[in-house]
């Protein structure tokens, strides 16, 4: 009920394969940093799991029926979305059937530090406040599974860093997040598990500090990074951007 | 903000309006001689025109105006665009189009139900060509011009039923009809209107909490439990129902669901499933309030209610484009 699981999932646009064959298990307790280019297939993965898009192959989330479906998972899609000027706190609630009061809707204020705004009109909100706001909708969603389309993208760097925090006590807890990610400082740091995609298909999966090579990097991503270890952590500091020509070739990475 | 008062007003509102518009008209024999030939009954020609002339007008002027404001609403929440709406997007020149051909071909006279039924198959066609040629995502660039073009045909269409009409003074009638009026209506209007309308705010008025869903976007709601096509498909066969048989027994009459819905949203804090039952009763408010007027301002002269409407809700039409201006 809670697993996520898919194997072979593949979606078609045309005749091309955007999504070939995608094999992934996460686990209760994992945050889980999805990684690749422009393009490479991480919101068409997260999309067809969760049954938003017409694909061949299995999803747990995908068979199950939407009442379900929207108990076991709660999903951030990377287009922020607010129609209507409505206030913070009813959008937020929309995940808790409009209950302003519950409890789930006051911590998910608290934890995106949008609790003093829950009054405004949340169209009048900035770019990072709005991204705050429906990241707030889907943890009070409070669901066991967590799947988040580029949830930090255009936040500042604090909210960045508390938005992974939370993520990552969230997998703590025992429930599973999914996160699509460009930063991969952020990524290596707080995710204890990688998955790469590229060109549709998921090509590495595992703890940072393997999957984060200098070989992988150069022909996955195309840059060649500092890649250290410090506080405790691993430390990718992306560069120099490759040339795709001088991405073939085997290029200095420094140690 | 919410103002749990607001449905309270509007149906207190509703229903001073439609005293007042239970008092109006040519014979002005005092309110309490009115109220109780309405009520009692009696003899002469007091009782007639209380009970079978005043009572299904002011009646009418309540269904017509429901429908078009909560048709409004839930198509603007919907598209996630305020200005969606029935007559701006051409859906009531659809269902008047049906209509007129129900009239035209006699069809009208010999099947009872059959003018409601064309109408509705016309507002029916009318917004799933704005749903194919627009899109679902709330583009206003795509929905404006959908909306243009399917106004264009239909009144295109319209026009040339009329062209070939065989009979001048039924095309002229049917002209004035399509203006938008409540004048001479009786009680078989509301029995031809009230079974399809109701059909349509049952739909109309199911739909608030996939709406309110929709606020975040396709994906977001379907990812909470919203089952997207199931609310699509309510939402235009509800509007279908609604706008077709409003337009049945009082022709094209726009601008309601612009005006009503853009009045009322920000006092339901701007949800959209709030906004319909708000919507609704605003709706009543507006039609019972301009049916009262076009008899004040004009009585001797047939001032129509679509005629009206148009002047006060254009005007709101062009606030929303300024304000609208540079936004995709």
């Amino acid at each position: 009920m809670t697993e996520f699981r898919v194997e072979n999932l593949t979606v078609m646009r045309g005749s091309a394969r955007v999504l070939d064959r995608a094999c992934l298990h996460l686990h209760p307790g994992e945050f889980v940093g999805l990684i690749g280019p422009n393009g490479a297939g991480k919101s068409t993965l997260l999309r067809a799991a969760l049954g938003l898009v017409a694909a061949q192959g299995f999803s747990s989330l995908a068979r199950l029926a939407p009442a379900a479906r929207a108990r076991t998972s709660a999903w951030l899609p990377q287009a922020r979305e607010i129609a209507w000027p409505m206030p913070v706190i009813d959008l937020v609630a929309l995940a808790q059937n409009g209950r302003r009061d519950a409890p789930q809707v006051r911590a998910a204020l608290k934890r995106m530090d949008i609790a003093h705004l829950a009054q405004r009109p949340a169209t009048a909100l900035s770019g990072g406040e709005q991204a705050r706001v429906l990241m707030a909708r889907a943890l009070a969603q409070d669901t066991p599974i967590l799947l988040a389309d580029e949830p930090i993208a255009g936040l500042d760097p604090a909210h960045q860093i508390t938005c992974m925090n939370h993520c990552a006590a969230r997998a703590a807890e025992g429930r599973t997040v999914l996160a699509s990610l460009h930063d991969l400082g952020l990524a290596a740091r707080y995710c204890a598990r990688l998955v790469v995609v590229h060109e549709g298909r998921i090509v590495a999966d595992g703890a940072p500090a393997k999957v984060l090579t200098p070989a992988l990097l150069r022909d996955v991503f195309a840059i060649h990074c500092h890649i250290a270890q410090a506080e405790g952590g691993l430390i990718v500091q992306p560069l120099d951007a490759l040339s795709s020509s001088a991405a073939k070739e085997s290029c200095h990475v420094p140690r | 903000m919410t103002r749990p008062w607001l449905l309270g007003v509007l149906a207190g509102a509703m229903g001073a309006l439609f005293v007042i518009s239970l008092l109006t008209g040519v014979a002005d024999p005092g309110v309490a001689t009115s109220l109780k030939a309405l009520v009692l009954g009696g003899e002469g020609p007091l009782d007639i025109v209380m009970r079978e002339i005043r009572l299904p007008r002011a009646l009418l002027a309540v269904m017509v105006g429901a429908s078009l404001g909560l048709a409004g609403a839930a198509m603007q929440g919907l598209l996630r665009n305020p200005l969606a709406e029935p007559g701006v997007i051409g859906i009531s020149a659809s269902a008047a189009l049906g209509a007129v051909l129900a009239l035209q071909t006699g069809l009208a006279a010999m099947v009872p139900l059959a003018l409601p039924g064309a109408a509705l198959l016309g507002a029916l066609l009318g917004v799933g060509a704005i749903l194919f040629l627009a899109g679902s995502g709330g583009g206003t660039l795509g929905l404006i011009l959908a909306g243009i073009a399917l106004s264009a045909l239909a009144s295109a269409l319209t026009a040339l039923v009329l062209n070939l009409s065989p009979n001048p003074f039924a095309a002229h009638d049917i002209v004035f009809w399509m203006m938008g009026s409540l004048a001479d209506t009786s009680f078989t209007q509301v029995a031809i209107a009230a079974p399809v309308m109701a059909l349509g705010w049952v739909l109309l008025g199911r739909s608030g909490r996939g709406l309110e869903a929709l606020t975040l976007g396709e994906d977001t709601a379907a990812s909470m439990g919203v089952n997207l096509a199931r609310l699509r498909l309510a939402i235009v066969l509800g509007t279908a129902a609604a706008v077709g048989a409003a337009t049945a027994v009082a022709g094209t009459v726009g601008f309601v669901g612009l005006v009503v819905p853009h009045v009322l949203r920000p006092w339901v804090g701007a949800h959209p499933g709030r906004l319909l039952p708000a919507a609704a009763l605003g709706g009543a408010v507006l039609v019972l309030a301009a049916d009262i007027a076009v008899r004040r301002i004009l009585p001797g002269q047939d001032l129509k209610l679509g005629v009206l409407m148009a002047l006060v809700g254009a005007p709101v039409f062009f606030h929303l484009i300024w304000r609208m201006r540079g936004r995709p």
